[in-house]
C-alpha cells in the first residue's frame, strides 16, 4: 500500500497522524482514499475538486504537477509528501 | 551556478587582528586570503532578528561578513527567549535591532552593522535591498516573505529563504538569476486562519537554530562561490523524525514576477495579496476577528461580578488550560471539537467565547452564529488580556 505523509499543520485533520496508508493505483486515487478516511482534510486540500493552488503534492522529489498531475502513477511502496506552506521565524 | 559580484573584494584589507581571527578559514584551500576577502567585501541583509535571525546573524558575523543590514521592528520579550539566543536577559524591552547588533559587535568589532528599526514594506523593500549582495528571508508572516521574494526577483538578487513551524523547517535558496523563485513553489498564500503562526502554534526551541544556521551555510557559499547552492532545490527538515529531505523546484513558467512574462513589475499590496497582515499574529490569523459581536474582558467581569448568568466558553486546546484558567469558565471545548458538542450549548443563553488572544474564539463565534446562534460574543484579546487586565496573577503566553 502507498503512503501519505502528512505534515504538521495538516496534522489535526489527520487525528494526529504523520503518515496515512492509502490504496489507489493513482496520486488521485490515493488523494480520495486519504480524504475518504479523513474527511476534515477534504477542505483543506481541495475546492471545488481542485487541489488548492497552496498545496504541492511530491512523489519521491518531484512535484507532481511536472510528472502527469494527480493520474501520476503510484506503486505499493510510493510515498507521497504534502509539501505545506508555512511562514514562521521571525517571532 | 551564477557567480555573485562581489564590489571589488582585492581592494579590501585584513588586519593582523582580523587575519588570526579567521585563521581556521584561511588555512582552508577553499576560503583563504582571498575568500575572506570576498566575505569582508559582502554586504548581506537579514530580514528579521528572531528565530533564524539569531543564529544567522551570530554566524554571519563570527564568518567575517563585512556589512551586515538588519531590519527588525519589534523589541525584545521573556518569550523570545526560548529561540531567540542572539537576544538576552539583560536586553528584554530593548529594540531586537540594537539587541542584536550589541551581540554581533561583541562576537566580531570588525563588522559593519546597519540597522533599519522599520516594518519592511513595499514602499521601502526596494530600496533597503539595493545596497545589499545577499537578502535572506527569516520573516514569520506570508505577506513579507511574498514581499521578500518579489523584491529580490525585481532586483535580480538571491534570496536565502528559511521557514520553521513546530517541527518542521524548510531551507532553499530562490536566486532568480538561476533558478525558481518562493512563487514558483508557492504561487498562492493559504488562505487566513488555515496556518496558526508560530505564536499560536508554537515552535521547538532549538528548531530555528537548525535551519537560521543551514540559511547561514549557504549566504557563505554564495559569497565564496563553492559548493553547490539549494537552488532548484528544497531541503525539508522533521526533528521529530531527524529526517532530512530534500525536493526539486523547477521555475514556473507562468510566475507572475520577472521573466518571461511578468504580469508582476513592481511590489503590491501583500497584507491584500494574502488577506492578512504582514507581522506575525498572537492569534491565528482569522477574517472574523474585529467583524463577529464582542465583549472586551472588563465587560465580561462586570457581568460575572453583577451574577449575571451566561455560558463562558473557553476553546484553547487541552494542553493550554493547564497554562492559565479563567476559573469562572462554564465550557471547555477546543475549536475543533465545537461542532462535536452543540448540545451542550443552549441556545436560550448568552454565550461568550475565548481562547489564548482573541483569533479562535471569534472563528467560533462565527461558526456558533452560522449555526443558529444569536446571543454570541467574542471576549477581544483572550486571555492573554483577561490576565493583564482583570487578573494579574495570571501569566500569560
Amino acid at each position: 500500500m502507498a503512503s501519505i505523509r502528512i505534515p504538521t499543520p495538516l496534522r489535526p485533520y489527520a487525528g494526529g497522524t504523520a503518515e496515512v496508508v492509502v490504496s489507489g493505483t493513482t496520486v488521485d486515487e490515493a488523494l480520495k482514499d486519504l480524504i475518504a478516511q479523513h474527511p476534515e482534510l477534504e477542505q483543506h486540500l481541495f475546492n471545488n475538486g481542485e487541489l488548492r493552488s497552496f498545496v504541492n503534492i511530491f512523489l519521491g522529489e518531484e512535484d507532481i504537477r511536472h510528472l502527469d498531475g494527480r493520474e501520476t502513477a503510484i506503486e505499493e511502496d510510493t510515498e507521497l509528501l504534502i509539501i505545506p506552506s508555512i511562514a514562521g521565524g521571525r517571532a | 551556478m551564477s557567480i555573485l559580484e562581489i564590489a571589488d573584494p582585492q581592494a579590501v584589507e585584513l588586519s593582523n587582528e582580523e587575519i588570526s581571527r579567521y585563521s581556521r578559514h584561511l588555512i582552508m584551500p577553499e576560503v583563504g586570503m582571498a575568500g575572506q576577502r570576498k566575505l569582508k567585501a559582502a554586504k548581506v541583509l537579514a530580514v528579521g532578528t528572531g528565530g533564524l535571525g539569531s543564529p544567522l546573524l551570530m554566524y554571519l558575523a563570527a564568518a567575517g561578513i563585512g556589512t551586515i543590514g538588519i531590519v527588525d521592528y519589534d523589541v525584545v520579550d521573556e518569550s523570545n527567549l526560548q529561540r531567540q539566543v542572539i537576544h538576552g536577559t539583560s536586553t528584554v524591552g530593548q529594540p531586537k535591532i540594537e539587541s542584536a547588533k550589541r551581540r554581533i559587535l561583541d562576537l566580531n568589532p570588525n563588522i559593519d552593522v546597519v540597522t533599519y528599526n522599520v516594518p519592511l514594506t513595499s514602499e521601502n523593500a526596494l530600496e533597503l535591498f539595493e545596497p545589499y549582495d545577499i537578502i535572506v528571508d527569516g520573516t514569520d508572516n506570508f505577506p513579507t516573505r511574498y514581499l521578500v521574494n518579489d523584491a529580490c526577483v525585481l532586483l535580480n538578487k538571491p534570496n536565502v529563504y528559511g521557514s520553521i513551524f513546530r517541527f518542521e523547517g524548510q531551507v532553499a535558496v530562490f536566486d532568480p538569476r538561476t533558478g525558481p523563485s518562493y512563487r514558483c513553489m508557492f504561487p498562492e498564500p493559504p488562505p487566513p486562519g488555515l496556518v496558526p503562526s508560530c505564536a499560536e502554534g508554537g515552535v521547538l526551541g532549538v528548531l530555528p537554530g537548525v535551519i537560521g544556521t543551514l540559511q547561514a551555510i549557504e549566504v557563505v557559499k554564495l559569497v565564496l562561490g563553492i559548493g553547490e547552492p539549494l537552488v532548484g532545490r528544497m531541503l525539508l527538515f522533521d526533528a521529530l523524525d531527524m529526517e532530512f529531505r530534500e525536493i526539486k523546484l523547477r521555475r514556473n513558467p507562468n510566475w507572475p514576477v520577472g521573466e518571461p512574462h511578468p504580469t508582476v513589475t513592481e511590489l503590491i499590496d501583500y497584507e491584500d495579496f494574502c488577506g492578512m497582515p504582514g507581522h506575525d499574529r498572537s492569534a491565528f490569523a482569522s477574517d472574523n476577528e474585529g467583524v463577529v459581536p464582542a465583549v472586551t474582558v472588563t465587560q465580561v467581569k462586570e457581568k460575572l461580578d453583577s451574577g449575571e448568568d451566561f455560558i463562558l466558553l473557553d476553546v484553547r486546546d487541552p494542553h493550554e488550560w493547564e497554562i492559565s484558567d479563567i476559573s469562572a469558565a462554564t465550557h471547555h471545548i477546543p475549536k475543533g471539537k465545537i461542532l462535536e458538542h452543540l448540545g451542550e450549548l443552549a441556545q436560550t443563553r448568552d454565550i461568550i467565547v475565548y481562547c489564548k488572544s482573541g483569533g479562535r474564539s471569534a472563528d467560533v463565534t462565527r461558526t456558533l452564529l452560522d449555526h443558529g446562534y444569536t446571543r454570541v460574543h467574542n471576549m477581544l484579546g483572550g486571555i492573554n488580556k483577561w490576565a493583564t487586565t482583570i487578573e494579574p496573577d495570571l501569566p500569560t503566553y
